[in-house]
């Protein structure tokens, strides 16, 4: 998905984006990979168009350094759909067991300092007492 | 009969010397060597005034932050008197987010004095991001060109989202499928707008990197009283290990030790149509990290500025797994919500943390900024969609492309140390393949390759031994 909005249709001016075909396969660099080197190189850049056209329509763009592109239509307004996504259940207990484990760790070494039990409950144990 | 691509191709070294504005010939020494420092200080500006380029341009002076809960945490599993105290710089604060900035400031600037209307770079990265604000300040056009869609035209979220960002700062994003011809494509443009190559590997960035080693260096005396003993690196493409370093050097601090850091991406092809979406880790990589230390000049100039193997003293590597886990802790301990790439460092340092002395200390040299798209969660949820696993573990059962396992514990981070010893010997081989056949190297040329391996020159001859062996 590239747009939210249904528009097939671009009209002058609005901003859009193109899709080329730079290279096909024979064309490519030698030194690829199988997979890679059967596919053609394409591109996708955005711009004003410079007159009316459908989706998969050849459409003359002006880009934001100027450049005229020409390509056919992929996208009218096109916007940007990255999201965070769900937590990650792997990941939840993370900040609170790291938490945890400092705030024992200092326990046990304020404890020491103090001459406490060191066994981490961060107490001062009364003489010969428990922790 | 030669390929569209092979005839741009044929005219890359006259349509780069017009982009980039000087003649990489002056500096050629030999079929080998070539008079590196003389290359690096040809732009004629010196460290204070890249440091007065920076200041106006909005880059640098970020905060130096002890991460004190980190480093307890360390502590904690540490055996007695272990446990580094760990510092990190926080490059997100510059302009565009990252440490790119100091790189892009100076090629911006250079761009603008000369001339040129605008500026080029591909780059998949946060380094567009960069060159594009910059860009945006100084009133020069901006064309950034990508790697962002596998053959089906499904996006990288990361880079969709360096994509959008480019766009934001008013630049012309062409995007493209996978494959190594993005830097055709790239200099096809430069030959039909002349437009300024801000490229990633010329001197004007890998000075700008300079200033980041130098404030690193100030900022811990200042704190400390004392240079680091160790600065981590992510690693990539070699321009942060080198640039860092030198800036070090530059500012005195010949002790500390350079520690490069990259995520384990063995077994994945970094051209590979198929391996593209399923790699989550889009930079900071042993995909880049390998290949541009062991043959530097493999980049889009002639001869590059970022020369890694001449300043690390060490390479460790980690999983996936472990930079997404202390991408969160650094999220919930030290309130940095930031990477996750620009936290591969950071999780080599929780490791290196555990080895050292109390009374070490490590920098980590940068953070990035972090979004939708770029967020560790984003590009876990993404890396379930292309069908890897993603499950809670032992971190060396992490498989890229495969399977990305997140540590259970902390004390299950534990980085590895890469051959660095393998790397010089694979770059000593790299230069006599691309000297002409059978060309035999001088006492000079010896000279040079120990000096841009950080060894000595019994050692390369050495190596040209065993490689005649072989």
């Amino acid at each position: 998905m590239t747009a939210l909005s249904d528009a097939t249709q671009a009209r002058e001016g609005d901003w859009v984006e193109v899709e080329c075909k730079l290279l096909d396969p024979d064309d490519r660099s030698k030194n690829l990979p199988p997979e890679t080197a059967e596919k053609p190189l394409m591109m996708w850049v955005k711009g004003f168009a410079q007159g009316e056209a459908g989706m998969g329509d050849e459409v003359t763009i002006e880009t934001m350094t100027g450049r005229a592109v020409t390509g056919a239509l992929s996208a009218v307004n096109p916007g940007y759909f990255i999201t965070y996504g769900d937590p990650i259940p792997e990941l939840t207990r993370v900040g609170r067991d790291l938490r945890a484990r400092l705030a024992a760790y200092r326990a046990t070494e304020a404890a020491e300092a103090t001459g406490g039990c060191g066994c981490g409950c961060g107490c001062t144990p009364a003489e010969g007492g428990e922790c | 009969m030669a390929t569209k691509f092979d005839a741009i191709m044929a005219r890359r070294g006259e349509i780069m010397r017009k982009a980039l504005g000087m003649d990489y010939g002056e500096f050629e020494l030999s079929p080998i060597a070539f008079d590196y420092e003389r290359m690096m200080t040809a732009h004629g500006y010196s460290l204070d005034d890249i440091v007065g380029i920076q200041t106006r341009a909005g880059v640098g002076n970020t905060p130096l932050l002890e991460l004190r809960n980190l480093t307890d945490l360390v502590r904690s599993i540490s055996a007695p008197g272990k446990g580094a105290r760990i510092f990190v710089k926080d490059e997100a604060a510059n302009l565009a987010g990252a440490f790119k900035d100091r790189r892009a400031s100076v090629s911006i600037h250079v761009a603008k004095e000369k001339g040129y209307e605008g500026i080029i770079a591909a780059t998949s990265g946060n380094y567009g991001a960069a060159v594009a604000s910059q860009a945006a300040r100084n009133g020069l056009k901006c064309i950034i060109c990508q790697e962002t869609f596998d053959s089906r035209h499904v996006g990288q979220p990361e880079i969709v989202e360096k994509g959008r960002i480019c766009e934001s700062y008013g630049a012309e994003v062409v995007q493209m499928t996978v494959g190594p011809e993005l830097f055709f494509h790239m200099v096809e443009l430069l030959d039909v707008t002349g437009y300024f190559a801000a490229s990633l590997y010329s001197s004007f960035g890998v000075s700008g990197i300079e200033t980041l080693g130098l404030e690193i260096a100030n900022e811990m005396r200042a704190l400390t009283g004392a240079d680091p003993t160790h600065v981590i690196v992510t690693h990539a493409g070699g321009g942060n290990t080198t640039g860092t370093a030198r800036g070090l050097k530059r500012a005195g601090a010949t002790g500390t030790q350079i520690v490069s850091a990259s995520v384990d991406l063995s077994g994945l092809h970094m051209a590979s149509d198929n391996d593209f979406n399923r790699k989550s880790f889009t930079t900071g990589h042993t995909g880049f990290g390998v290949p541009f230390a062991t043959w530097p000049d493999r980049a889009d100039v002639p001869r590059n500025a970022a020369r890694p193997l001449r300043y690390m003293d060490r390479y460790m590597t980690v999983t996936q797994g472990e930079v997404f886990y202390i991408t969160e802790a650094m999220a919930k301990l030290e309130g940095l919500e930031r990477g996750p790439a620009g936290n591969t460092a950071m999780t080599a340092a929780v490791s290196l943390a555990q080895d050292l002395p109390c009374e070490a200390t490590i920098v980590v040299q940068e953070t990035e900024y972090t979004g939708a798209g770029k967020h560790h969660w984003s590009q876990l949820n993404f890396a379930k969609q292309m069908g890897v696993e993603v499950r809670a573990g032992d971190p060396k059962g992490n498989a890229p492309g495969k399977v990305i396992v997140i540590p259970e514990s902390i004390e299950q981070i534990r980085a590895n140390d890469f051959d660095v010893a393998r790397m010089r010997k694979s770059y000593v081989r790299n230069a006599l393949k691309n000297a002409p056949e059978g060309y035999a190297p001088t006492a000079d040329d010896i000279a040079f390759l120990a000096v841009d391996t950080n060894t000595d020159t019994a050692a390369i001859e050495a190596m040209l031994t065993e490689l005649k062996g072989d």
